[in-house]
């Protein structure tokens, strides 16, 4: 049970940080075609940034900003915008996860299209991780009752 | 009991160990992996996907149903730690 800990320091610097642990993430995610990275990592990253502003303040903090609905919807988008994807280039001719067929919504050479293709299941795997991750801490932080911390 | 299960570790392990004598030898670059899959990937990389980074167009399209599984299971634990742990009042 994490209870609400008081201390200006911390908290001002946790505040402050969050932006930019969150940009990073971002970009972790967004370069991962250049650099080591990708939707896994950059997952990680975004959830931690909302894991620290547990650990600075408590989860009504966290679920002020990212709320139980939000969370679990998040969690369904990521999977659904990756299988989502496969299917368009199914129903674009090819096959499942084929990205060159998304060709031919997206106006770009094959080539090119596989790369936005997989830009797209990147973006939907660090939705996902993000959102399992934020799960997984308050329910396991507040033993499954983030009710009691509300009150 | 408790001795037979023993044994049968050992044995069933020493088994393994005896396999793992016939793989090729790690970095071996004459071993099957090396010989087909990993330079096809290594030259054809950027021709094919338009991604300089190997390691993201492997893991998300040359092995794409592998990824659309681990994400699956990331989703699939999330839920279970929800529905194991969350209490609904």
């Amino acid at each position: 049970m994490i209870a609400f800990f008081e201390d200006v320091i911390i908290q001002t610097v946790c505040r402050i940080l969050t932006p930019f642990i969150q940009l990073y993430g971002l970009y972790v995610i967004a370069h991962g075609h250049y650099s080591p990275g990708g939707g896994f990592q950059g997952g990680v990253i975004l959830g931690a940034s909302f894991i620290l502003l547990c650990l600075a303040y408590d989860i009504r903090e966290v679920k002020r900003r990212m709320t139980e609905q939000w969370n679990l919807l998040f969690c369904s988008i990521g999977v659904i915008i990756y299988s989502g994807i496969g299917a368009l280039c199914l129903v674009l001719g090819g096959e499942y996860l084929d990205y060159s067929r998304l060709h031919k919504i997206l106006f770009l050479d094959p080539i090119e299209a596989r790369s936005m293709g997989i830009f797209g299941i990147e973006v939907g795997v660090g939705i996902t991780v993000m959102a399992v991750m934020i799960s997984i801490f308050l329910n396991l932080a507040s033993e499954g009752e983030h009710e009691r911390e509300l009150e | 009991m408790k001795r037979i299960a023993l044994i049968a570790v050992c044995l069933i392990g020493a088994l393994l160990i005896y396999g793992t004598l016939d793989m090729p030898d790690w970095g071996d670059p004459r071993s099957p992996a090396s010989l087909h899959v990993s330079p096809r990937y290594i030259e054809k990389t950027v021709e094919e996907t338009a991604v300089p980074n190997m390691v993201t167009s492997v893991l998300a399209d040359y092995r794409g149903y592998d990824t659309l599984g681990e994400t699956t299971v990331i989703f699939t634990a999330g839920i279970a730690c929800l529905l194991l742990i969350r209490r609904f009042y």
